[in-house]
């Protein structure tokens, strides 16, 4: 019924594609009725424009049966939109029974996965093709929001509770992920993505977390999902400070205090960032407590290679 | 202008600051509402500006993200909710009644004074901490940075007591204060309008005011309500503030409602059609807007049940609404249409308005939601309505009264200039907006992935236009003061009581005695030789037109 394109992104999974066929058909609909009505108000405008100032304009006896069309056409054309809305509504809400299960956590900035064969990781969220996936999602700090444009789903993602929403994606390809409740200063950097690829790169990727990679590189691709929001490493400042200048120096704090960076203040910094507060910067950053042992190793190794 | 009229029979400060006189009020309104407008619009010049470009363009993330905020506030509660209400009905409302004031004038006063005090410690939120989050103030974010919610909240409660005593107020002046032969079937629609829009005020607000102390309380004794660390829920902040805000909406559309009927009677010389529909169906929703809060709730967790029940009522209230876009076209079937900037106003509200009820039809829809819901196709659809509805209208009513209020006939050449750029710019700045959620561009962001580039500069490129036709208005209007023509008693032949009884700017006591009405508000077929009113008829800006005195009227 319309182009994809200009108006909606991809559509990947199958059920977008019905959320679409949905889209244009209200999309058709209104177009039709508002351009009609546009017409006629400019065709009433020009015909019964005023033409001098003794205009006499003939009374109107009003029409029942009119008036009657004006509210029964658009109430049928509403329940069937409904009903139709109501009918793909729940089928977004139901996931297959035989989902694969990933737990996420939102947090400010970033989000974080869990797989059930005890692999962690966050930024980029790997499923398999052709697979249900079913996310278990909860907060671990304020409100988020769950948004994955091609696959037309959508979740607000809460500290109290778990919600869920699924998907089975249907072509191999990266898929960006966006934040869609307010959650503060970074916010708009709350992004990440789903990467599906095929079910044996999917086992291969699980078993290669599973090994552990150098503590740098590990450190690395963490400073990349969940650090790069804030902090630069080349120098510049963005909300906290940059990480490649800092390592060895002496660090003047909020409180007055100061501290060489050594490997336990950029662990301290990561786990208890409230503690030192570099004088200059809002104290924003919250603990990254949900970090593995290993991650945080990773990042002070990291840290250190910077120049 | 040598009669006594209300601007001119006291020119004293404490005249002004003590004055009873609803038109007085109504004017102090109309200053405070319109310096509201003024900030609030230049923060949204600020944060269009910023989002010329993804990344850093001419602030830090913090200082857009309190931007947008403010920006938001400022409109809603101190700009669009006592917009049309509080200057034009104060105004107008008892004139079209035929009444010498309000039913209580006092109360009038006072609430005036509340307003300005809880815009104040609203703005006091300012000083003592950051306020950032939107308008919405979801919580645990928005109290997790500060007490500055605490005052916004105060302010935005002691604001909602100057709505529900003006509500009041109206409901009572229109119930007993109406002139002989005044019946409800002949009243203007503007009454009815503001009569819905002030059931509204008194039933909703109340529940905005029992949120900010059940946040008070919890903030300050520690009580869990909507903070999960303490065992609070934060969706059921979410249902408390769309169980106020929502109707709230209706705050801000039905009295707009009233205006576009009004102008569309008047500047087609017709009855409007459908009147009992019109007026009936504004009361209607008005009740029916308290049942529809969850629609903007689908993927905050609530129960599908309650979803897909809140969307159906959200269609029924949707039907009524666009019956009286086809009512309003067809009042200019077999009419003699106008093209004056008030008329201007209108025809452009059933072009941006109707958008604006068509893509919130496409939000009803569950599934559809899903995709749309806090991407930017919201931002335009809100603003396609609050904008393209309430502000376009008040435009539409202000050029209207604007003769009536202050005597003076603005430049028509300029007025419809603005119009044209207002529409242009309106469009230009807020269309593509509905591309980039369709898209996936999320809302409240102040930074953005390369591909929304090309459309966030068109919309900010629009907003330059649209702020260019509004300070055009501006200059015109306050150019008009001093320089104006005079305005004749009845500029644009119209049939209601502040035309027709009354001299321009109106007596202090509004009549000299009680007029008595024998026909309905658009009863232009009944007694041509009434156009043009009792007033001088003409374009009002020809030659100087005197003013006259109504006929039939002492002019002791």
């Amino acid at each position: 019924m319309g182009e994809n394109g200009f108006w909606l992104p991809e559509a990947s999974t199958a059920l977008a594609g019905e959320v679409d066929t949905l889209f244009w058909f209200v999309f058709w609909v209104s177009t039709a009725i508002f351009a009609a009505v546009i017409a006629a108000k400019l065709y009433f405008v020009f015909k019964y424009r005023r033409r001098s100032e003794q205009d006499v304009p003939t009374p109107v006896h009003e029409s029942k049966v009119l008036e009657a069309v004006w509210i029964v056409v658009p109430t049928i054309l509403v329940l069937i939109v409904f009903t139709w809305g109501f009918d793909l509504f729940v089928q977004l809400s139901s996931a297959p029974p035989d989902s694969y299960e990933i737990t996420v956590r939102g947090k400010q900035w970033a989000w974080e996965y869990e797989y059930a064969e005890g692999v962690q990781t966050a930024g980029d969220l790997y499923v398999p093709v052709g697979q249900p996936v079913k996310l278990n999602m909860s907060s671990v700090d304020v409100l988020h929001s769950f948004f994955v444009p091609e696959f037309r789903i959508k979740q607000d993602v809460l500290p109290n509770r778990y919600t869920s929403v699924w998907f089975k994606a249907e072509n191999v390809g990266e898929y960006t992920i966006y934040c869609t409740e307010y959650c503060g200063t970074a916010h708009s950097g709350m992004l990440g993505k789903v990467v599906v690829v095929s079910e044996e790169d999917f086992a291969a990727w699980l078993q290669k977390q599973n090994e552990g990679l150098p503590p740098a590189e590990l450190g690395q691709q963490v400073y990349n999902t969940q650090c790069a929001v804030c902090h630069a490493i080349d120098g510049s400042r963005k909300i906290g400070p940059p990480l490649n200048v800092f390592y060895g120096t002496e660090r003047v704090f909020t409180d007055g205090t100061s501290a060489t960076a050594d490997d336990s203040y950029v662990r301290n910094s990561i786990l208890n960032p409230a503690s030192q507060v570099v004088e200059g910067y809002p104290p924003a950053m919250p603990p990254f407590s949900a970090l593995s042992a290993q991650q945080v190793d990773g990042l002070v190794a990291y840290i250190k290679t910077l120049e | 202008m040598s009669q006594v009229n209300y601007l001119n029979h006291d020119k004293s400060l404490k005249s002004w600051l003590f004055t009873l006189d609803h038109k007085r009020i109504g004017i102090m309104y109309l200053v405070a509402v319109s310096l509201s407008f003024l900030a609030g619009g230049i923060l949204a010049l600020l944060v269009r500006t910023e989002l010329l470009g993804p990344g850093e363009t001419i602030m830090s993330a913090d200082a857009y993200n309190q931007s947008f905020t403010l920006h938001a506030v400022l409109m809603i509660f101190a700009f669009i909710i006592p917009a049309i209400p509080a200057v034009m009905g104060n105004f107008v409302l008892p004139i079209q009644l035929g009444a010498k004031d309000v039913a209580f004038p006092r109360l009038n006063l006072a609430s005036f004074y509340i307003y300005l005090a809880g815009a104040a410690i609203a703005l006091t939120a300012l000083v003592v901490g950051r306020v950032d989050g939107g308008w919405t103030f979801y919580t645990p974010y928005s109290t997790s940075v500060g007490d500055g919610i605490l005052f916004i909240t105060a302010g935005v409660f002691v604001m909602g007591f100057s709505s529900i005593l003006t509500g009041l107020n109206f409901i009572v002046t229109i119930h007993k204060m109406r002139a002989p032969g005044l019946t409800w079937n002949r009243l203007p629609l503007f009454i009815w309008s503001i009569y819905a829009t002030s059931i509204v005020q008194v039933l909703a607000t109340p529940v905005i005011g029992i949120t900010m102390v059940l946040l008070f309380l919890e903030r300050l004794l520690g009580i869990g309500i909507f903070d999960p660390a303490l065992g609070g829920d934060p969706v059921l902040f979410q249902h408390f503030f769309w169980f106020y805000s929502h109707p709230a909406v209706y705050i801000m559309i039905l009295p707009a409602f009233g205006i576009i009927s009004d102008l569309m009677g008047t500047f087609s010389r017709q009855q409007v059609s459908g009147y009992k529909f019109v007026a009936l169906s504004s009361v209607a929703i008005a009740f029916l807007g308290f049942l529809v809060w969850g629609h903007h709730m689908f993927v905050s967790g609530q129960s599908a049940v309650s979803s897909i029940i809140f969307s159906l009522i959200t269609y029924l209230i949707g039907i009524p609404t666009g019956v009286k876009v086809i009512n309003w076209v067809q009042t200019m079937y077999k009419g003699s249409v106008w093209l004056q900037t008030p008329m201007l106003y209108a025809l452009m509200f059933l072009f941006t308005f109707s958008i604006g009820g068509f893509t919130g039809v496409m939000l009803g829809v569950l599934a559809v939601d899903v995709h749309l819901h806090d991407t930017y196709f919201v931002v335009a659809h809100f603003h396609y309505v609050m904008m393209g509805g309430n502000v376009i209208a008040a435009l539409g009513g202000l050029h209207y009264w604007w003769p009536k209020m202050t005597g003076k006939m603005f430049n028509e050449t300029l007025g419809r200039i603005a119009a044209v750029l207002v529409f242009i710019g309106f469009n230009v700045t807020f269309f593509p907006q509905f591309i980039l959620g369709t898209r996936g561009m999320p809302r409240r962001y102040y930074d953005y992935l390369p591909e929304f580039t090309d459309l966030h500069v068109l919309s900010s490129l629009g907003s330059y236009i649209l702020g260019v036709g509004l300070f055009l208005i501006l200059g015109y209007l306050l150019h008009s003061l001093f320089r104006g023509k005079n305005a004749p008693a009845n500029p644009w032949g119209a049939l209601t009581l502040e035309w027709t009884h009354t001299t321009t700017p109106p007596d202090p006591h509004n009549f000299h005695e009680t007029p008595i009405v024998t026909r309905g508000a658009y009863d232009y077929h009944l007694a041509p030789e009434l156009f043009g009113g009792d007033g001088a008829s003409g374009d009002g800006h020809g030659e100087e037109a005197e003013v006259s005195v109504p006929s039939g009227q002492a002019t002791s």
